[in-house]
């Protein structure tokens, strides 16, 4: 990461070979965060003894299973998940509103996709008992997906005048729709039981505590496609950094663009937010870190957050983890503790951000 | 062939384009020259596509409004008044952005010469937001020339449209930028300007649409609608053509490289 950071410049002012050796890099930093992370638990089951015990040719105990496959790996595959869908998920935002401030957790749409889990718990019950029994587990995610997709519609629409969109009305209006979604829950947190009470409380903080294979079951589907395709609205993106006309000279379906970026950002935030509530700067910090090691082209920007996002949550989790085992902290405090700083740092060093 | 008929754009009761007809050749300069708020940029982004205005425009025989973004930017590539540039691109980057749009997109040397074109050569790697704004408009004008490289493409002319392309520039890079526009239609290409300077429209133009009101006042060769009847109708005050002031030094761009 320290040798990324480096701002030189190669001589010819294209900075893709670059951006291409840091998708190797952050690959390989993935992969050994991953390692770590199967390695590391209040349980102490070790990595390095269960492949001794493998080459030795010895069965794995019934309890060590257990503790990896239906603990360890799940968390990771989902840690991985919500880390690059919200990392992914700040760059297309922020593409799209051309302005590096944007971000779900920051403008509301988080705490709009929030709303929608929130009121799926406490009110889900009111529903028939019909479509409840067929929605079933689906409830709070598709809630929290819906809610979330109509935050960053309405967002979008009061911030954009005539094809340009204004950052203070995208602040002012995602100040709004928090406080908004905040006296919503407040109304609701009056309403629930204690059950209730105890599932919001766990929403509200954050965390990959309760990783299971049925989770990612529901958050795979709608977070992956987004990882997988947002690479193809790199050059539209790419477009609208010139804004939206200059955007249309170049040929790019600038409509198009909007509404798949606008539905890419709902569908993986919400998904996101649905399985580990809410966590946030992953998907500020990420690609803002990558842009000042590699530049903002979006044909590198977006598979790179997915994989800095994934690595930097994976390991904040390991914080979490381990700095109070055998308890853990919620995975939302360890996030802002190092995205904070290193937010204001950007904000400190970045000139051209207080032009905005 | 740029063929525009019956151009109106209403913005609520105001026409500010009034049953405008429009006409560019390839192989030619055509500037569009009026007062402020004539109409002359609405006149532009009509002809490129951008905002609704009622009528008919085809480029190249290419109906306008049926077609997609990506067969008109292989065609013609359009520098606006300012480009707002959101991210901290390098000016290198900038201008292969709109190489990749175009048909010249594999070429790999094409951003250097198309930066070396507008005087920027050497500037390749510095990051775009640092530059003066008269260094960012030329960038923008090397990145627009990127699109549309070759003046004549497979299909037919190629065309730039060019919205005030020398409005923040000082005197010598005017002349610059306005030499370029006129060698890409000396090789084929087609140029339509929107010009504030009628001096430098008069040197490089080869013909004018002026613009009152929203209307044409005239159209047609420099010298038949640059006349002092015009000018002062169009500008509302009274112009006179190709005569010297009494006294006080004048700078003429026609003297420029002159002894």
């Amino acid at each position: 990461m320290v040798a990324l950071m480096r701002p030189d410049v190669a001589p010819q002012g294209d900075r893709s070979a670059r951006a291409r050796q840091a998708t190797v890099v952050l690959f390989a930093c993935l992969a050994l965060v991953a390692a770590l992370s199967l390695g590391t638990g209040a349980s102490g089951v070790s990595l390095v003894d269960l492949a001794a015990g493998w080459l030795r040719g010895e069965a794995m105990a019934a309890r060590d299973r257990v503790v990896l496959f239906d603990i360890r790996l799940p968390r990771l595959a989902m840690g991985m998940l919500v880390g690059a869908a919200l990392a992914v998920s700040g760059a297309l935002m922020q593409g799209l509103f051309r302005n590096p401030l944007a971000d779900p957790g920051l403008v509301g749409v988080g705490a709009g996709a929030g709303l929608g889990a929130v009121l799926a718990i406490v009110l889900g019950g009111l529903l028939p008992a019909g479509l409840a029994a067929a929605l079933g587990q689906y409830l709070v995610p598709a809630a929290a997906f819906l809610a979330g997709w109509a935050a960053t519609l309405l967002l979008y629409a009061v911030s954009s005048r005539q094809g340009r969109t204004s950052v203070a009305t995208m602040l002012l209006a995602g100040i709004a729709l928090g406080a908004l979604s905040g006296a919503a829950t407040g109304i609701l947190i009056y309403l629930a039981d204690d059950r209730q009470l105890r599932d919001l409380t766990f929403w509200g903080l954050g965390s990959l505590g309760g990783a299971s294979w049925q989770k990612i079951a529901l958050a795979a589907p709608l977070i992956l496609p987004v990882l997988l395709l947002s690479p193809l609205l790199a050059r539209g993106l790419n477009g609208l950094a010139l804004g939206e006309a200059a955007a249309l000279h170049m040929g790019v379906e600038v409509e198009r663009v909007k509404r798949l970026a606008i539905l890419s950002v709902a569908a993986a935030t919400g998904a996101a937010v649905a399985v580990s509530g809410g966590i946030g700067f992953i998907g500020i910090v990420v690609p803002h870190l990558l842009r000042l090691a590699s530049g903002p082209d979006h044909r590198y920007l977006l598979p790179n957050a997915a994989l800095l996002g994934a690595a930097l949550l994976v390991g904040a989790d390991m914080v979490a983890r381990l700095v109070v085992a055998p308890a853990e902290l919620p995975i939302g405090i360890v996030t802002a503790v190092l995205g904070a700083p290193v937010f204001l740092f950007i904000l400190l060093r970045s000139r051209g951000i207080l032009d905005l | 062939m740029l063929a525009a008929s019956h151009l109106t754009l209403r913005i609520g009761r105001r026409r500010i384009l009034d049953d405008v007809d429009f006409e560019a050749r390839a192989g030619a300069v055509t500037a569009i020259v009026g007062p402020n708020g004539s109409g002359k940029t609405t006149l532009l982004r009509a002809l490129t596509g951008e905002g609704a205005a009622e009528g008919r425009i085809t480029l190249n025989g290419i109906d306008i409004a049926a077609a997609r973004p990506a067969r008109l930017a292989a065609v013609r590539a359009v520098l606006p008044q300012a480009t707002p540039l959101a991210f901290p691109f390098l000016v290198a980057e900038v201008v292969r952005l709109g190489q990749r749009a175009g048909l010249s997109a594999a070429d790999p040397g094409l951003a250097e010469r198309a930066l070396s074109a507008v005087g920027l050569q050497g500037l390749a790697a510095r990051p775009y937001q640092e530059l003066s704004g008269g260094e960012q408009q030329r960038v923008q004008l090397a990145r627009v020339l990127a699109q549309v490289w070759q003046p004549v493409g497979p299909e037919g002319p190629h065309w730039l449209f060019l919205d005030e392309p020398v409005a923040s520039l000082d005197i010598a890079h005017q002349l610059q930028v306005m030499r370029l526009a006129r060698g890409y239609a000396d090789a084929g290409g087609g140029v339509v300007a929107v010009m504030h300077d009628l001096n430098l429209t008069a040197m490089f133009a080869d013909r004018v649409a002026l613009l009152a009101g929203g209307r044409v006042l005239a159209a047609g060769r420099v010298s038949e609608v640059l006349t002092d009847t015009h000018l002062s109708q169009a500008y509302g005050c009274a112009l006179r053509v190709g005569v010297l002031p009494a006294q006080g030094p004048y700078i003429l761009p026609q003297a420029a490289g002159a002894a």
